[in-house]
């Protein structure tokens, strides 16, 4: 799960780090009243969303009047900001932050995450902070220092110190950046994150670290035992198909294709989304049907997948290994009919009574294709899509 | 022969009495595995499903020589289950559960690093087989056929297609390990790979990978110097979009990493013989065995 920045700030400033002071609006008139707050004459406003590359996007402005803070905070507030690394569409900005300026004297890079082939928490700290951090990782790689934290032993001052150094801080800016590290380990255990990044933390002109901006991916595993961040999740900024199909335990992603899928497991769902591409078609949609393919879970996998106007025919895959192919084959069946679905559907059942499934796959009367394998399925949809193309 | 786990490995199932324990504990027993009883802290006493129920791992093993450990505990309590079963000296373990937090997996193999000989499989797997022998987990036994390849694999029903396959081309399987979906698995790959190296009837070994994560890519290099039999590897995801999970916590392309065809490339560089249809793994292990 992600969070804005504006929250991650929340959440470091518990363990510590020092934040730029600053608050949310959702309005020019609150922007209005957050600037007279904290005073002087000069503010950021930072649109607030799931997204990095807000800069260059225009999402990030320095203003020096309360008319420009207006102006900003209404050119950005309820519209759609598209960065490198949003979609076509962008995300929608219902918030901004309005912080107060920062005067940088020093630009770093900081960043703490899972590392899967090491099993541990890895630091990672350069630098050159400010830019994109997979720039510097493909250029100049050897400015960035990674330690690994044992979990058991979370952060200690002697590993700060030692990065400290690497940076090139001076003994007073090493003490403030221990402070910074093993705070930073603390939240990242405590809540659970997968990834905390703080690009760029700046030394400023009074000589203090200031985390500048963070950005924070939570766990979804871990939810359960989080409520201050439940309440966080932002559904805003995820896609509505996505969501839906999540409150029926469905796993759903879109992609940009026609033919749809629904199959049963993570793996065999990738697995026929390329046996798809193998086969000249182009995958309209990921979904894992899950462990219960009943016909109420069918039925709305059905509607999820078809809401996508793009879609021209489905591939059913299910393996039903205790399952049996002829009660889910009437799962499909009555599917189909209360979805009132026209476009072709191509159904492959493996597993117990799969031939009886396929004879009432065969007998339903619908425009199903019964089909006998893998290959077969992948040929018969990319051919029916085809067709009434 | 097989690796892991066989017809006298003693099973016991912590969540013994939960509605998914008992199902797979009734299955297991219907296909012939040795499941000699369960856990469920506060049961002692009872019988479920014809079995004594304990209130500990350390208390079950004591009564009746378990040696194995199947998992169906919800997520939140399956760090304590784990290292429970680890404490009370279960040699093998397998976690059955999605959803246990990364943070809780970072713990549990940092504790396991003590406990050389214990193996922990998945969690978020299907479990581990040994073909009319021993079945720990939730794939369909009647697909098995006891024989000579061994699969190991990230999936669950992808997995049961190459078992099919395999079985359809009467090369059955030696033994299958699902280590699981998750982004943070007890064994990994090359942990499995060293077994079926060392596995007298292990001739081929099948590998099911996926986006996310370098394991495939490690593997590929452990392969390149350390394996000698025929491995055949498919890896689902080429059609996957960055940066989105693919329905496992560990199937996500990120940094660049991760890619499926990053994957193919380790592999094949490494001797690896790879299919990129999911229907074509069975043939590519007979053709490889036939060309040895």
């Amino acid at each position: 799960m992600n969070l804005h920045e504006y929250q991650a700030k929340i959440l470091l400033n518990e363990y510590g780090l020092t934040v730029p002071v600053g608050q949310v609006a959702e309005s020019v008139t609150e922007a209005l009243a957050i600037a007279r707050q904290l005073g002087g004459s000069a503010w950021m406003v930072k649109a607030q969303i799931h997204a990095g590359g807000r800069g260059k996007a225009g999402g990030v402005r320095y203003v020096t009047s309360e008319e420009e803070l207006a102006q900003a905070v209404n050119a950005l507030l309820g519209k759609a900001l598209i960065t490198y690394q949003t979609d076509m569409r962008g995300q929608k900005v219902q918030k901004v932050l309005i912080a107060a300026p920062c005067d940088i004297k020093r630009e770093l890079y900081l960043s703490m995450l899972l590392d899967r082939a090491s099993g541990k928490i890895v630091i990672m700290t350069s630098t050159e902070g400010g830019v994109e951090i997979e720039d510097v990782a493909s250029h100049t790689p050897e400015k960035i220092i990674k330690i690994t934290l044992d979990p058991l032993l979370g952060a200690l001052p002697y590993q700060a110190r030692a990065l400290g150094f690497q940076l090139n801080l001076d003994t007073e800016q090493i003490k403030e950046f221990t402070r910074f590290v093993l705070g930073l380990a603390q939240a990242f255990i405590a809540y659970d994150f997968s990834l905390v990044e703080i690009n760029p933390l700046i030394i400023d002109q009074a000589d203090r670290l200031v985390c500048l901006d963070a950005k924070v991916v939570i766990d979804d595993n871990a939810l359960f035992r989080q409520p201050k961040l439940r309440a966080m999740r932002d559904s805003t900024q995820e896609d509505d198909r996505e969501n839906r199909a999540h409150a029926w335990e469905l796993n759903y992603i879109a992609l940009d294709g026609n033919i749809g899928c629904m199959v049963n497991g993570a793996g065999l769902a990738m697995a026929t989304m390329d046996l798809i591409k193998l086969h000249g078609g182009h995958p309209a949609n990921f979904l894992d049907v899950g462990g219960g393919a009943t016909q109420e879970r069918v039925t709305e996998a059905f509607k999820i997948i078809l809401s996508d106007a793009q879609v021209k025919g489905v591939l059913v895959n299910i393996f039903g290994g205790i399952v049996r192919c002829d009660m889910i084959a009437d799962g499909v069946i009555g599917a189909v009919k209360e979805a009132g679905i026209s476009v072709p559907v191509v159904v492959r059942l493996e597993g117990n009574n799969s031939d009886l499934a396929a004879e009432k796959l065969r007998d339903s009367g619908l425009n199903i294709i019964a089909s006998s394998g893998l290959t077969d399925a992948a040929r018969k949809i990319v051919a029916s899509v085809a067709e009434n193309a | 022969m097989s690796i892991l786990v066989n017809k006298d490995t003693k099973l016991i199932c912590q969540g013994f009495t939960g509605s998914q324990g008992t199902i797979h504990s009734q299955h297991a027993l219907d296909y012939g595995t040795q499941l000699v009883g369960g856990v469920t802290p506060g049961k002692k006493g009872w019988k479920h499903l014809g079995l004594p129920v304990f209130n500990t791992v350390a208390e079950a093993i004591a009564e009746t020589g378990a040696n194995a450990s199947m998992i169906y505990v919800p997520a939140p309590a399956c760090k304590d289950s784990i290292i429970e079963a680890i404490d009370a000296g279960i040699k093998v373990i397998v976690c059955i559960t999605e959803g246990i937090p990364s943070l809780d997996m970072l713990y549990v193999k940092a504790y396991l690093k003590n406990f050389p000989s214990t193996y922990l499989i998945g969690p978020n797997c299907p479990g581990i087989i040994t073909p009319a022998q021993c079945k720990i987990g939730i794939m369909p036994g009647y697909i098995h056929q006891p024989g000579r390849i061994g699969i190991v694999s990230r999936s669950g029903t992808l997995t049961y297609e190459a078992v099919k396959q395999t079985s359809d081309l009467n090369l059955g399987q030696s033994t299958c390990v699902g280590i699981g979906g998750d982004s943070i698995p007890g064994m990994s790959f090359i942990d499995v790979l060293t077994l079926f190296e060392q596995d007298p009837d292990t001739v081929a070994i099948l590998m099911v990978g996926e986006i996310g994560g370098t394991a495939e890519e490690e593997a590929a290099q452990f392969i390149y110097e350390q394996v000698t039999k025929p491995v055949i590897a498919y890896v689902a995801g080429v059609t996957a979009p960055i940066g989105k999970r693919m329905g496992h916590a560990g199937a996500i392309i990120s940094g660049g990493k991760g890619t499926a065809a990053g994957k193919f490339k380790a592999l094949e560089e490494a001797g690896v013989y790879t299919v990129r249809s999911p229907a074509d793994m069975g043939q590519a292990v007979a053709s490889a065995i036939a060309v040895v």
